[in-house]
């Protein structure tokens, strides 16, 4: 997994609530057997016409030019429905290191943590702050700190996550290598079942 | 203090707590299928490493395989090869399949009850955020990503935070013409598409204790569209009595050492929720959605709200972008509105028991001419049963073909899709943009609200039929 301390970078915002994860990656795109190439599927049917690459809708935020960058700011309740982990695989492929968010769905925040992309979970009002940034603006996400900050105003907010996530982030581990060094206790446990 | 269900399985579960981490939870059974799991089979032989517990995991194809001709090789080349991707992994690990073709093959959540594998007290995942379904049973079922699968295979753990507890009351007798999937619709639309998001639910109230396990399975099956981890039903007798006998039920001294233990899994007098909800069934319509998201519901009878009765603006531009969606105004009623489709499935309502509801409407009568129907039972073993019950010939009468097991038209991964801009009146969970086809616009209802608009060509109240 890629690890993460610390970024500052221009943001896209998409002032969507409840993004369900058939929006991030409809289910067409979900044949695939590898985790490869999902970016350029990425909110697809908000982003094309007709499914044709040709038509982007001038509408739709990742179409607009002048927003760029490495961050994704979107309404309450991102990530929900389907557990599908495709949609942190688009996310990530597409090039976001973090999401911001008044809110997100439980199972796309596992899944985006597993996948090295971090979830940021701000007030209601700091989202509003950001969403009145300018499109050349820029955010900085600290991890270390857990904290996320305006850099045009300077305003900033704390965030939460637990500390053996914040250490997998920081470093690049995953929960794997953690379980299968757990193999003795889990045999253990097994016993008395 | 006292313990809910949900903590009473949990802490049996709990091999290790990480300090300001998450917990090492053991699971009981995984249920893998060929969308979501490849990636994790190919992550675990890159590691080198091997499935810990393959004994303890099930496997079929349900998402991406056609209705039609299953006997016959798969057209699409890439669900073929999805689909070979499991049979193929399934042989190398050591996993059970009921793949394509097998008597057992059908929807993951259809397959585990049925067969007696789901059980009280256990704790089961899928890659497949509908596994809340199995919670019915008394069990903590929950959905997980492909990461999570992959550390199941690695060590038949997982990591968890625990979640918090919400418990939601249904008390009273539930009106004629009102079904379970109105029950759990109507609480979505009380609560929000994210009302439960960070929580698990127990059902419970005199309304659930009179539900059948398949009513109970819809119930938790859609715990998910208000966000919660999970939804679950202590067992009881009805519980008990759908388990015993079926094919991987405990048996003999095996069977009342369970059923013993069984009988603990209750949530004890004194135990405290962190949310408590009460509803009373009286309360329930027959449900509907609106919008395109599970927790933008009515009674068939209401109106669409209007765009002022939202109060923040991006609420407001999120109503009227549903709206546009959906073709619909706000304001307006819903009822007699004509509707194109009719999609009868799903890992919500595909169980036997929601066939004889739409057999008890059909029966004698015809279906509408401009109806488009899409009708998919759970499983071979459900479709089995609609044929030894006589169902499929009240079907075929009416002038409706029913098709063969799988996911179909719930999420629209294979041939069978809503067109563009068309309406469907759905069984199925989820009513999100293009979910069933790109500019497929879905209505969530309840079988009997399908089966009267199967026969109408709107929407209708089913009661209208009924009285």
């Amino acid at each position: 997994m890629q690890s993460l301390q610390k970024i500052t970078s221009k943001f896209i915002p998409l002032r969507i609530e409840n993004v369900d994860t058939d929006q991030i990656i409809p289910a067409r795109f979900l044949k695939a057997t590898t985790k490869d190439g999902f970016g350029k599927n990425l909110f697809r049917d908000w982003r094309y016409e007709n499914d044709d690459e040709t038509k982007p809708k001038a509408d739709f935020v990742l179409n607009q030019k002048q927003y760029s960058g490495e961050i994704l700011v979107a309404a309450k309740n991102f990530g929900c429905g389907s557990s599908r982990e495709h949609a942190a695989w688009s996310i990530q492929d597409y090039g976001f290191k973090v999401v911001v968010s008044s809110f997100f769905a439980d199972i796309f925040k596992n899944n985006a943590l597993n996948n090295g992309v971090l979830p940021v979970t701000v007030s209601d009002a700091f989202l509003q702050q950001i969403f009145a940034q300018g499109a050349d603006d820029t955010l900085s996400v600290d991890l270390e700190a857990q904290t996320i900050t305006i850099d045009a105003t300077g305003a900033q907010e704390k965030f939460d996550i637990n500390s053996y996530k914040k250490t997998c982030m920081l470093n690049g581990y995953d929960d794997i290598d953690y379980l299968l060094n757990m193999k003795p206790e889990i045999e253990a446990y097994e016993k008395t079942i | 203090m006292g313990k809910t269900l949900f903590e009473k399985i949990w802490d049996k579960h709990v091999v290790k707590q990480i300090e300001d981490g998450p917990s090492v939870v053991y699971i009981d059974k995984h249920f893998i299928h060929e969308v979501t799991s490849p990636q994790a089979f190919s992550g675990i032989e890159k590691r080198g490493a091997q499935i810990f517990r393959p004994q303890q995991i099930v496997a079929t194809a349900d998402h991406n395989v056609p209705t039609m001709h299953q006997e016959l090789p798969i057209k699409d080349a890439l669900s073929k090869f999805q689909v070979d991707t499991l049979i193929e992994n399934c042989k190398k690990h050591g996993v059970e399949l009921y793949g394509l073709g097998h008597k057992y093959q059908g929807i993951v959540h259809v397959i585990g009850p049925e067969l007696g594998i789901t059980q009280p007290g256990m704790t089961i995942v899928c890659g497949d955020s509908h596994t809340s379904t199995h919670g019915a049973f008394g069990s903590i079922a929950f959905g997980i990503g492909t990461s999570e699968v992959e550390m199941v295979f690695a060590s038949q753990c997982i990591m968890q935070s625990k979640p918090k507890v919400m418990r939601i009351n249904i008390d009273g007798e539930l009106k004629n013409g009102v079904v379970s999937k109105d029950i759990i619709l109507y609480i979505i639309a009380q609560i929000s598409a994210s009302g439960a998001t960070g929580y698990f639910v127990e059902y419970a109230g005199s309304a659930i204790r009179a539900l059948s396990m398949e009513a109970r399975m819809t119930i938790c099956n859609m715990s998910i569209e208000m966000g919660a981890r999970g939804g679950m039903i202590a067992p009881d007798q009805t519980t008990f009595d759908y388990i015993k006998g079926r094919l991987f039920a405990p048996q003999g001294a095996d069977w009342d050492k369970k059923l013993a233990a069984w009988k603990e899994l209750y949530t004890d007098a004194d135990a405290k929720f962190d949310v408590e909800i009460n509803i009373k069934a009286e309360d329930i319509d027959p449900m509907i959605t609106y919008g395109t998201n599970p927790g933008m519901g009515l009674s068939v009878r209401g109106t669409l709200p209007t765009v002022e009765s939202f109060a923040d603006a991006t609420e407001k531009q999120n109503y009227e972008k549903a709206l546009a969606y959906m073709g619909l105004t706000a304001g307006q009623s819903l009822l007699g509105m004509p509707v194109q489709n009719v999609f009868i499935g799903s890992c919500t309502n595909s169980r036997i028991e929601d066939f004889r509801l739409v057999a008890s409407i059909i029966k004698g009568k015809q279906k509408d001419p401009n109806i488009k129907t899409l009708i998919v039972p759970g499983s071979q073993e459900v479709a089995k049963q609609i044929k030894a019950e006589g169902l499929d010939k009240i079907f075929a009468d009416a002038g409706v073909e029913i098709r063969q097991a799988g996911c179909s038209a719930c999420l629209g991964m294979n041939e069978d899709k809503i067109p563009a801009g068309e309406y469907c009146i759905s069984t199925s969970n989820r009513n999100f943009e293009g979910r069933q086809g790109a500019g497929a616009r879905t209505l969530l209802a309840s079988p009997l609200t399908a089966a009267a608009a199967l026969l109408t060509g709107k929407i209708t109240d089913i009661r209208d039929i009924l009285n």
